[in-house]
């Protein structure tokens, strides 16, 4: 290869170049303003990610701003790769959630493997060593032709790189919905632990400090990748498949030791990896934020593939790579820990006072470009918007005609998608490597994980409910939030921060920018209310498919931490004769909220109403006594009411642990008090004796509170006698995903 | 007890293996780097779980030819104890410390479990705590755990004692639905002809303290610990 050849393969810098690139003429004629000239095609590249609504945020930022992001426990905020806060005694948690929904849906299996590589390296960049991956997934109608293919492969892809990675994948969600045909959402999260003065950032510094590669060789994979993801599908969008990037973590693994041997040396000024937009977003980031200007030589740079030219080195997203600023002199010493893990390592380039970032290749240079100014000038949109129109309640008349029995109607929901048993999924991931695991998903309501080397746990959970979001996006931001915030409560956990994953339609269209600020008002009341801020998060925008958009999803990542691991209470039943209890308003007087509840949508066939109101002042008041009771040892079993109410919720208990429930405090004839989705409720199981002490507290701490029942048997049963075996159930719940996975198309 | 941990490149359960050890024993074990050639004085040698080189030849396979393994096979002819635990129990029957293969789970997925087990065999440090026929639960975590030898190497396993665990039932009965990967004869682990190597799929590492939710993998160090101390 050389220059003559590299322009031979370039095109000349038009408008029409900038549109492919997913510029607009507006950008592209402020992108000629900021150079002073025509950009090279180099440049130009280079420009189109910076300002790729991906990388930009363009469209998001305004919003974004408003969340709150700070707070006693808070040691890094938004902006860095991932959040870092602070758990005591010199520790910290960090964490991120991220998407990779458009390469999931082109390629599922390397799609949501990358999706997890790309996570963990925003967490182990910032020198923590994960202790748990999360994912949360939602896929289209199970009658979609491509559902069960794309499930499959997503579940294989996430296991085969989280398996091998040697992390614990201990939570997460799955949900099934038709607004999801065309754009499937594959959310992951890491959480690591790292001492909280060894926490290492991404800010350059230091005119001369050489640059430096380390991980995998350079390919032509995942070139544009991030100007795919800041645009509708349409029907050809599988010809994209050349731009999703494969993963290899095996490398990973190698990648993340070699990484935090490093950091035990003093060598690192700053390190950042290699995500979207890949050279480009990490050089021009890190030199960006410590002021600087940068220049690379790209000839010694490690490529996999023959004649490579400098914009497809820039734009490629091949994957297991990091940059990494070393104080001067320390190369050999770093070379010599990537050398024993047999990765790549090269010195690419060094730190300027110029500002500018310099691309030499094959003698020439290739592009010349102000960092500042460009990145300044990332556009920053106050998108029309408009808000969602209130939805009707549901009038009384929806109940009409129905007449199943009550335990005929558990069984119908407990085989429906969303209620049924994730267990063929969370089988094919190693929950339990490190040998830290308290509680993954299913057992509990927010996984659970130990320090390692403490007694301490960092609890984690991740919640959206979307079809709230639809209905009332300001609501459901909220919901989302608080019930990730209860779910971390109800395990015993101290919850302390979130990571947002805001997955939503076409910003450009009013009805779904309108979703996007009714989310952002609803989570930020909902943080600041619960004292629960943003640490980090992501946003993902444009999953829409032939004009058709997604259920709005902000997917919340909620952490918290108890002081010791073996404090956490999981869902099952322990043993007969246990008080059922149900803490909060059980809505027996008033009819429970049964709009957008899975009753309404799965037995009545309607999704229509107002999804349920919350209080957050209320929903902290029940939080902070549930958590103080099961710190006091009171409480044998505890679990969140959410999808399905209060009956599905005292069922699950009794599946998880095999004991059946006598509900002697419930109206098996009061469908809304049933089903109905209030927020803010729990249902704890406490010992005989330690029933009347929990009542009095909660009398005193003004928490409603109701005996529901007692641990018997091996049915639900009411005065009546049985509704439903638990055999039963467990059949139904346990056989609808392998049953679905294992059938023809 | 001195022990000493080999870590491959890919190696993920070295920790596991650590804590468990050190537990049982009150004494850290050597790591031990595969490019390492020498071993220190130990009694016992764990080659632990995880995907060494990724898996992608064959699980095992380029690990049995890391220059470390020469030294432990070496060792194993003098009768220290090894253990080889689910990609460990790979790559030493791909060193041919023990017979067979492990191939692709049956169900052509990953599986992650608590698993019910039948001990087999209990004259053999590994396996002295518990009682024979006893059933015991550890979680199995792998992709390649289907175990296969021809059914005369079967019997003579069998004759000789030589099969450690089986897979068994959630009600302790052999079964299909307890074996998760398709073992023949529903093979979990097995001695080498001494009973003084031991390799299988489950985790023994990760059942020994109340965090795991049961503590059936202890008797397994605590046996160790008491025989070669």
């Amino acid at each position: 290869m050389s220059a003559e050849a590299t322009r031979a393969q370039e095109r000349p810098v038009t408008l029409e170049l900038a549109r492919e690139f997913g510029l607009s003429e507006a950008e592209y004629k402020n992108a000629l303003d900021i150079m002073g000239r025509l950009p090279t095609f180099t440049e130009m590249g280079i420009i189109s990610v910076m300002w790729s609504e991906h990388c930009s945020y363009k469209s998001s930022k305004l919003w974004l701003k408003t969340l709150p992001t700070t707070g006693p426990q808070v040691i890094c905020g938004p902006g860095e790769n991932a959040g870092v806060v602070d758990i005591g005694d010199g520790d910290t948690v960090i964490f991120k959630m991220e998407s990779h929904n458009h390469p999931s849906y082109i390629e599922p299996y390397q799609g949501a493997a990358t999706g997890v590589g790309g996570i963990l390296r925003d967490v182990f960049t910032m020198g923590a060593r994960p202790i748990a991956n999360l994912n949360a997934l939602r896929f289209g109608s199970p009658d979609h032709p491509k559902t069960r293919h794309l499930v499959s492969g997503v579940v294989s892809g996430i296991g085969g790189y989280g398996n091998c990675v040697g992390v614990p994948t201990v939570g997460g969600e799955t949900n099934f919905h038709a607004a999801y045909n065309g754009n499937i959402l594959v959310n992951a999260m890491t959480v690591g632990v790292a001492k909280a003065d060894k926490i290492f950032y991404s800010a350059a510094a230091g005119i001369g400090n050489p640059v430096v590669y380390v991980g995998s060789k350079t390919g032509r994979d995942g070139i544009h990748g991030a100007t795919m993801a800041s645009a509708e599908f349409t029907e050809d969008s599988e010809e994209k498949r050349p731009t999703v990037q494969v993963g290899d973590p095996f490398t990973e693994k190698l990648l993340i030791e070699a990484c935090l041997e490093l950091m035990e040396t003093d060598a690192i000024v700053a390190i950042q990896d290699m995500g979207a937009a890949g050279l480009t977003s990490s050089s021009v980031e890190m030199a960006g934020k410590g002021g600087l200007g940068i220049e690379l030589t790209l000839d010694t740079l490690p490529m996999r593939e023959e004649a490579m030219t400098p914009y497809e080195i820039m734009l490629s997203e091949s994957q297991e790579r990091m940059l990494i600023i070393l104080k001067p002199g320390r190369e050999e010493v770093a070379k010599a820990i990537f050398d024993k893990w047999e990765l790549d390592f090269a010195v690419i380039g060094h730190l300027t006072d110029t500002g500018n970032l310099v691309i030499k290749m094959y003698g020439e240079t290739w592009c010349d470009m102000p960092i500042a100014p460009v990145s300044n000038a990332a556009p920053e949109y106050d998108r029309p918007w408009e808000p969602t129109p209130a939805a009707a309640p549901v009038p009384d008349s929806v109940f009409d005609g129905y007449s199943a029995s009550l335990g005929d109607t558990l069984t119908k929901l407990f085989a429906c998608p969303d209620l049924a048993s994730k267990r063929w999924i969370w089988e094919q991931y190693d929950s339990l490597v490190g040998g830290d695991t308290r509680f993954m998903s299913g057992q509990a309501d927010a996984a659970v994980v130990r320090v390692p080397g403490q007694t301490k746990a960092v609890a984690i959970t991740t919640d959206c409910t979307p079809r709230y979001c639809l209905a009332d996006p300001v609501q459901g931001g909220r919901q989302a939030v608080a019930e990730a915030w209860r779910n971390l409560s109800a395990v015993g956990a101290l919850p302390l921060a979130i990571t947002d994953n805001m997955n939503f339609g076409n910003p450009e269209k009013p009805r779904i920018m309108g979703q996007f600020v009714g989310a952002v008002q609803g989570i930020a009341d909902a943080c600041k209310a619960l004292d629960f801020p943003v640490v980090s998060g992501n946003v993902s925008l444009y999953n829409e498919t032939n004009g058709e958009a997604i259920l709005p999803t902000p997917a919340i990542g909620g952490v918290g931490t108890l002081p010791d691991a073996m404090i956490a209470v999981d869902i099952a039943f322990k043993a007969e004769g246990d008080v059922i209890l149900g803490i909060g308003d059980t809505a027996n007087s008033k009819g429970g909220h049964i709009g957008q509840s899975l009753f309404l949508r799965e037995i009545l066939g309607r999704e229509e109403g107002p999804p349920p109101p919350v209080d957050l002042a209320v929903e902290r008041r029940n939080g902070d006594f549930v958590r103080g009771l099961i710190r006091e040892g009171l409480v044998v079993s505890s679990h969140d009411v959410a999808d399905g109410g209060l009956i599905v919720t005292i069922a699950e208990m009794a599946l998880a642990g095999g004991i059946g429930a006598h509900l002697t405090g419930l109206d098996g004839a009061h469908l809304r008090a049933l089903f109905g989705e209030d927020q803010a409720r729990y249902v704890l199981a406490v010992r005989p004796d330690a029933a009347a002490s929990v009542q009095e507290k909660a009398k005193a701490a003004g928490v409603p509170v109701t005996v529901l029942g007692e641990t018997r048997g091996v049915s639900l049963s009411d005065r009546n006698g049985d509704i439903v075996s638990l055999k039963r159930l467990k059949d139904v719940n346990e056989s609808w995903l392998p049953n679905y996975m294992s059938a023809e198309l | 007890m001195k022990a000493a941990i080999v870590v491959f490149p890919g190696s993920n359960r070295e920790r596991d293996a650590v804590a468990a050890l050190e537990a049982a024993s009150g004494t850290k074990p050597h790591l031990v780097w595969h490019r390492d050639t020498e071993l220190p004085k130990v009694d016992l040698i764990v080659v632990p779980g995880g995907f060494s080189y990724g898996d992608y030849l064959r699980s095992g396979a380029m690990a049995a030819h890391s220059p470390i393994m020469r030294e432990v096979k070496a060792r194993a002819d003098q009768g220290v104890r090894v253990l080889g635990i689910c990609n460990g129990f790979q790559i030493i029957t791909e060193a041919g410390l023990l017979p067979g293969a492990l191939m692709r789970n049956g169900g052509l997925k990953f599986v992650c479990r608590v698993q019910h087990l039948r001990v087999e065999n209990t004259d053999s440090p590994f396996t002295a705590k518990y009682a024979k026929g006893q059933i015991v639960r550890y979680p199995v975590a792998h992709g390649d755990g289907n175990f296969w030898t021809d059914a005369e190497t079967v019997k003579r396993l069998d004759g000789e004692g030589r099969v450690a665990f089986r897979y068994v039932a959630d009600d302790a009965r052999a079964d299909p639905r307890g074996n998760p990967n398709h073992s023949v004869s529903d093979i979990a682990g097995i001695f080498n002809a001494k009973r003084t190597v031991l390799g299988l799929m489950p985790h023994p590492e990760d059942a020994v303290e109340g965090l795991h939710g049961n503590t059936d993998g202890k008797p397994m160090f605590d046996g160790l610990v008491e025989a070669l101390s």
